[in-house]
């Protein structure tokens, strides 16, 4: 967090109708590419959240790139349309206020060109230049913001949030903003346990995985935040694939061709990141999604290579439960053009 | 998640609060705020005794709404393993420390309808905290102190002004015990139950709340009793291919670090299970001291805690 991040140039673009969404070059390559070997499977991947490599996605704490007023819009769409991907039970108000803190104060440090944060005690002056926004109000008060604090605040910053709350050794799903999902609701899992809502998981559980993961969670600390990645395949450059709206992106799957896979199929990745609260003890859980297409992918020579090894090696329960199995092969197909079966060079970044 | 962000700290202030009990100020060394925290969070204080280095969890007890400075009352143990004597005996104000992040595992449930808290001695610490939080947040609670003698009590004035009819003061000089089988058989429902003081006292409130048909989730303790000394002893680490020598009044936690291993904490204090390592083998003893593993895992000998157990025998291997 020492040095600033330069501000990105902000794009224009849709995740529906038209899908205008296009990533730059320069978005491409700083992507968090979710494969450090020619494999996948599960495993407990979790790491500390810090020293950012310069132009990547890890640069700064809470990531912000050219999308960020594009996918706000888009957030603002799913809003009105669904009041309801953004919930907080009572007793979150509290880890609303943390998680407005934490945001705003990331967002300033990390790009204070466009944001900027003043506190005179309770009394806040926050300014988000892109969005236009200049906002004075009384930290602890929400009478004094247009939404509670963790809406207001989410709805100025790109990713899902997700606030667990811990109790009983467990983390308990009770409040967050999620409208940029890989099909699972946040109105259905509100209230549950970890294991209760990572319960459809296939072959974590036989591995002890999930018993692992909570442990390491529990003990995120604050000013020691953890991360992990994980990731899927979506037709269209579609942010909100949740099952409220199935009915329109679910046939989707079935409308991938050798023709169109360069530019429809994207590998959407997910910067999953966990920070302790300070006031409520709650965890913040930030999802932070990209997409690349596989024409994106093909720009970056060892990205192709290994998305079409993992594919290739992909276990089929996996394969089936992220949703693969209507284009799986055809993308095999297309990405093996990009590989020539020489080693690839370790770890997840471009050569 | 080892080794928290430590933070570096002036000690600005050393009050004595009785003939037992001192209070350490902390602030940083350009004034500016603390990390906000949550009432019944700890600090671990590094203490650098000698050519040892100390690390003790304290609970903070200064208000969450005011972060100026975090405070600490610790109570001189004159049969620890010296952190509370070296605090009483070395540390004075200007001197400079490290500490952790606060973290919390005696958090206030924001769910409950109330909060009854029954504090014994020095136990008091987490609910000056929790207290000042719920007057800023609102929320029903009452607060039971036990203490020996009106001397030998900390802050019942500071309480009476603040709490008043919430406080509920019991004297032993005046043979005043707390009568828990009425106090926990008479609470609304949702209330949340919190115990921090002697181990006989709290087993004594688990024991009631259990009985009185307390669901589990809604009982909330925290020991505040340190790791214990013991005979000296040594350890195999199987996995860094070195043994430690674990002296009398240090850990097997404290010797491993002193040895350069990273082995995970939170608590330091045998209740968080983040330390918990598994025995390769074991030829005597093992001392358990936490309230972390089951009784059948301490049977086993399979398993050890090395922020408070200790062990006596020929031949002790962990997979550290």
């Amino acid at each position: 967090m020492g040095s600033t991040a330069s501000l990105p140039t902000f794009k224009d673009g849709t995740y529906r109708d038209d899908f205008s969404f296009k990533n730059s070059p320069e978005t491409v390559v700083r992507a968090p590419f979710p494969f450090d070997k020619d494999e996948y499977m599960y495993a407990v991947n979790m790491e500390l959240h810090k020293d950012g490599r310069k132009g990547t996605a890890y640069e700064e704490p809470i990531d912000m790139d050219e999308h960020y007023l594009a996918e706000m819009r888009d957030r603002a769409l799913v809003l009105d349309e669904d009041p309801l991907r953004c919930q907080s039970l009572p007793h979150m108000e509290m880890a609303g206020w943390d998680t407005l803190e934490l945001l705003m104060e990331c967002k300033a440090a990390s790009f204070p060109e466009a944001f900027s944060l003043e506190r005179d005690g309770d009394q806040w002056h926050w300014i988000n230049r892109p969005m236009g926004i200049d906002q004075h109000f009384t930290f602890g008060d929400a009478t004094t913001l247009p939404y509670g604090p963790l809406e207001y605040i989410t709805r100025q910053a790109q990713g899902d949030f997700v606030v667990l709350d811990e109790r009983d050794g467990n983390l308990w799903m009770d409040a967050g903003m999620v409208t940029t999902q890989a099909d699972w609701s946040l109105d259905f899992d509100i209230g549950m346990n970890f294991f209760e809502w990572h319960a459809p998981v296939p072959l974590a559980h036989e591995k002890g995985i999930f018993q692992r993961a909570l442990k390491y969670l529990l003990a995120v600390q604050q000013s020691n935040p953890a991360r992990r990645l994980n990731w899927t395949m979506t037709v269209n450059p579609r942010l909100d694939t949740s099952p409220e709206n199935y009915h329109q992106w679910g046939p989707e799957n079935t409308h991938i061709t050798p023709e169109n896979v360069a530019d429809k199929l994207f590998l959407r990745i997910e910067l999953q990141s966990f920070w302790r609260l300070p006031r409520s003890n709650a965890i913040l859980f930030p999802i932070r999604c990209y997409l690349l297409s596989m024409r994106d992918l093909s720009t970056v020579p060892k990205w192709a290579t290994r998305m079409h090894r993992v594919l290739k090696s992909l276990p089929p329960e996996l394969s089936s439960y992220k949703g693969l199995d209507n284009f799986r092969e055809i993308a095999i197909d297309w990405l093996s053009e990009y590989d020539d079966g020489s080693p690839t060079t370790p770890g997840p970044f471009p050569d | 998640m080892s080794t928290p962000a430590a933070i570096d700290v002036v000690v600005s202030e050393v009050v004595e609060v009785n003939s037992l009990i001192k209070r350490f100020h902390f602030k940083r060394p350009d004034g500016a705020p603390l990390p906000a925290f949550s009432g019944g969070a700890h600090i671990i204080i590094e203490m650098q005794d000698g050519d040892q280095t100390r690390r003790v969890p304290y609970s903070l007890m200064s208000s969450p709404l005011d972060t100026s400075d975090y405070q600490c009352s610790i109570r001189r143990d004159d049969e620890g393993r010296g952190g509370s004597l070296y605090m009483h005996r070395e540390v004075v104000p200007g001197m400079q420390m490290t500490i952790s992040p606060p973290a919390n595992l005696f958090a206030l449930d924001l769910r409950a309808n109330k909060h009854l808290m029954i504090a014994g001695g020095i136990g008091i610490t987490p609910f000056l905290a929790q207290s000042s939080q719920l007057e800023r947040t609102g929320g029903q609670y009452e607060l039971h102190y036990g203490v020996r003698s009106r001397e030998l009590g900390a802050y019942i004035d500071e309480l009476q002004d603040r709490l008043q009819h919430r406080l509920h003061m019991y004297y032993d000089e005046h043979n005043e015990a707390m009568d828990f089988d009425t106090l926990l058989s008479t609470q609304p429902a949702g209330t949340h139950l919190y115990v921090c003081g002697p181990a006989p006292m709290i087993e004594k409130v688990l024991d009631t709340a259990r009985a009185a048909g307390w669901p589990e989730s809604h009982v909330h303790f925290e020991h505040f009793s340190k790791a214990p000394p013991g005979e000296a002893f040594s350890a195999e680490l199987s996995e860094s291919g070195i043994s430690v020598e674990v002296a009398r009044e240090q850990t097997l936690l404290e010797a491993m670090e002193a040895a350069g291993v990273d082995a995970p904490y939170l608590c330091r204090g045998g209740a968080c299970g983040q330390c918990e390592t598994d025995v390769v083998e074991c030829d005597g003893e093992i001392m358990h001291e936490d309230f972390w593993l089951e009784d059948d895992e301490r049977a086993s000998g399979k398993k050890i805690m090395p922020c408070v157990s200790r062990f006596r025998g020929k031949r002790l291997v962990i997979a550290r």
